[in-house]
């Protein structure tokens, strides 16, 4: 059987307008539904006046949506002032006809009941508020206030609805505000009949700190995030903090940046980390991990990028006096504005709060490295849970910003590699540089180690690091049969084998030496056996010469005896024996 | 709204007692249209009036219909509303005025029923 496909366009999804604060649009997925009522319900304090009030401003100033903030509490001075703080000039939209507050009345004393009445007069007045200024928002704050002033609790909710429905066939996009109830989500009911989308706001304490959470109860035809999000309140209006909106889909570079040591960057495969990757840094006290932070960032701004330093423990002078010591001048590039610090105890304020602060820093100076040193003092303020969910959200930010995060992390105890706290944060991690205290021989050595690296090559070796007054060095351990050594120790080793090969260098040379002597003496001899040898050819040529003048004197002597003789024959010389055998001899 | 000056006040208070020495009344009523429930209340608080002030009071209806400005200016939400504006303390009374005993009382018009009962004894 074949069915019709939808026709997607004929489908009109519900409309929404965005509310203006950062975040909330997000977990909606686009704001709240336009044109209709929205409840939003929290404890005393929770901040709903603010959030309806930022609904309004922002409509008023960014959307250009000028909206009537009707108000059942506090009255128009109030409000103007209250709001000021957040930078919200109330009078000068008034003036600008953005904006029309109206404060209702209503005393207790001196109301009195005749009979039957409805809120007509309210309609008129919010109607006559409306069309003054062609409003398209509308705040009602707090509806409680009205049930506080009128005895009778069921005229006041027939007329309740009857307004929902008129503001909705007005077309107004509106908040109520609305007091929150034992086990309901409002004193009196309200969600009932304002019902198209509900939020809850709720301010928690927890360890002392508070925490502000916002969750969208229920939205009418939308999809809308469910969980709770924390939300903050500070100087630039209200924001909310989503992390499940941040996709897994930031993008990944493949573009290495050096760490500013060099040796470790010939450990990360010769080039470095990625960029827009987060580095952990962990170790215990003293280790050297906030060097290695100040390196990075060193290394950032002489390539002329910009690094920004979250300190939790040390203020900016600080750090700046402390990296001197080991030749790392960060002030030039301070004054430069490559580098900036952000110095505050983590128990300043709430974990949302910090990250807010962050986010605000990281979008406004842009920079492509940045240093959270160190990031396990944050869960002084938070529990575990919180503190990873808060690190989940920033790495994921980071990460959509492509900036290079360093967290030098502190572990406590020095027995285990890491504490359980730091696990979790791990995995989040793209590298794991561990730095370690090395003792033996009664002295301690800083050790430097690579767990992980997400994605590129990297030795497995162990190094020592080297803080001295030229900077941050890695050297080789001396890893022998029976254990690694390392400072002294391994100054002495390294002593000792220089010295063993000196003395077998000394050896060899006088190997040598003792050869080339021998090769003389040799020589030598060869030279005299070969003279002797030469004086012995002489005289044997001396010999002949003598032997064939003899020959002759004797032939010729023969010669003369035979012509004395008278013989016929003359006798046959062989004065070329002696010679021969001379020649014989040579060869 | 404009917090009213000391000297607004006590000037006020001058003409309330003035007022008050006249004994006269100064009553506002406010409504929307001609709805039944304004009907109703307009020939309610005429019939009291006549009954129990006769000549001693001025009655204005408003319909706040045509003057929308003024639910804003005196705080009206409900509909009908009667202010009675003098003799002070300023009073509202909402609703069609069927419920007379609470009106007269509201006007100081009537004592309360069991004279006796006054301190508040037997409640």
């Amino acid at each position: 059987m074949k069915t019709k496909p939808i026709k997607a366009q004929k489908l009109r999804p519900l409309e929404k307008i965005s509310s203006g604060i950062s975040g909330l649009d997000e977990i909606t997925g686009g704001g709240l539904p336009k044109g209709r009522p929205t409840l939003v319900c929290g404890n005393a304090g929770c901040g709903k006046t603010l959030m309806a009030m930022e609904f309004l401003v922002r409509g008023a100033t960014d959307h250009n949506e000028p909206g009537v903030f009707m108000s059942f509490e506090e009255n128009e001075e109030e409000l103007t002032r209250n709001v000021a703080s957040l930078g919200f000039d109330l009078d000068a939209l008034s003036a600008k006809k953005k904006i029309v507050l109206d404060h209702v009345r209503i005393e207790r004393s001196e109301i009195e009941e005749t009979g039957e009445y409805d809120l007509e007069g309210l309609f008129i007045r919010l109607n006559y508020a409306i069309e003054s200024i062609g409003a398209k928002r509308v705040v009602l704050d707090t509806i409680e206030g009205l049930f506080a002033g009128l005895p009778n609790h069921s005229i006041l909710r027939s007329e309740l609805r009857r307004l929902f429905r008129w503001l909705k066939d007005k077309g107004m996009s509106a908040i109520i505000t609305a007091e929150r109830g034992d086990g309901l989500l409002t004193r009196h009911g309200l969600e009932e009949y304002v019902a198209d989308c509900v939020i809850l706001l709720d301010h928690r304490v927890n360890e002392q700190l508070s925490t502000r959470r916002l969750r969208v109860v229920k939205y009418r035809g939308s999809v809308h995030g469910t969980n709770e999000y924390p939300f903050l309140i500070s100087k630039d209006g209200f924001s909310v903090l989503p992390v499940t909106s941040m996709g897994l889909d930031h993008p990944a570079s493949s573009e290495r940046i050096s760490s500013g040591v060099e040796r470790l960057d010939t450990m990360l495969g010769g080039k470095g980390f990625f960029r827009g990757s987060s580095i952990l840094v962990s170790g215990t006290a003293g280790t050297g991990k906030s060097s290695i932070a100040a390196a990075f960032v060193d290394a950032a701004a002489r390539r002329g990028e910009r690094a920004l330093y979250f300190a939790f423990e040390e203020s900016q002078n600080q750090i700046l006096r402390n990296m001197k010591s080991i030749s790392l001048d960060l002030e030039p590039w301070v004054k430069k504005g490559l580098l900036q610090f952000h110095a505050s105890r983590p128990s300043l304020c709430g974990l949302e709060m910090h990250l807010l602060n962050i986010y605000d820093a990281v979008k406004k100076f842009k920079p492509s490295v940045v240093v959270m040193d160190p990031v396990t003092n944050l869960i002084s303020v938070g529990t575990e849970i919180e503190v990873r969910s808060m690190l989940t959200r920033l790495i994921d930010f980071f990460k959509t910003e492509q900036v290079t995060a360093v967290f030098p992390s502190l572990t406590s105890g020095d027995t285990s590699i890491s504490s359980p706290s730091e696990v979790g944060i791990a995995s989040l991690m793209d590298v794991w540089v561990l730095l370690r205290n090395i003792e033996s021989a009664g002295e301690r050595n800083r050790g430097l180690y690579i767990l992980k690296a997400r994605g590129m090559e990297h030795s497995n070796q162990i190094r020592e690091v080297i803080l001295s007054n030229h900077g941050i060095g890695l050297v080789d351990v001396y890893a022998g049969p029976e254990s690694v050594l390392t400072g002294s120790a391994r100054i002495e080793q390294a002593g000792r084998e220089k010295a063993d090969i000196d003395r077998r260098k000394a050896l060899m040379e006088r190997r040598e030496r003792e050869i080339a002597r021998e090769r003389g003496v040799i020589a030598a001899q060869v030279a005299v056996l070969n003279a002797g040898l030469e004086a012995k050819i002489d005289e044997f040529n001396q010999e002949i010469t003598d032997e064939t003048l003899l020959d002759q004197v004797n032939a010729k002597s023969r010669v003369n005896l035979a012509a004395n003789r008278q013989a016929d024959v003359e006798p046959k010389i062989k004065a070329t024996n002696g010679h021969n055998r001379v020649e014989a001899v040579r060869k | 709204m404009k917090v009213k000056t000391v000297k607004d006040q006590s000037k006020n208070f001058l003409t309330a007692l003035n007022e008050a020495v006249d004994g006269k009344y100064c009553l506002r009523l406010y409504v929307t249209g001609t709805t039944p429930r304004s009907v109703r209340a307009i020939t309610n608080i005429k019939r009291i009036c006549e009954t129990h002030l006769k000549g001693n009071y001025t009655l204005e209806v408003v319909d706040i219909y045509q003057q929308p400005v003024l639910a804003k200016g005196e705080q009206i939400i409900a509909a009908p509303t009667l202010i009675k504006q003098l003799p002070l303390p300023l009073r509202r009374f909402i609703g069609d005025m069927t419920d007379s005993n609470r009106i007269l009382l509201g006007l100081d018009l009537r004592p309360i029923n069991n004279s006796d009962d006054k301190n508040g004894n037997g409640r």
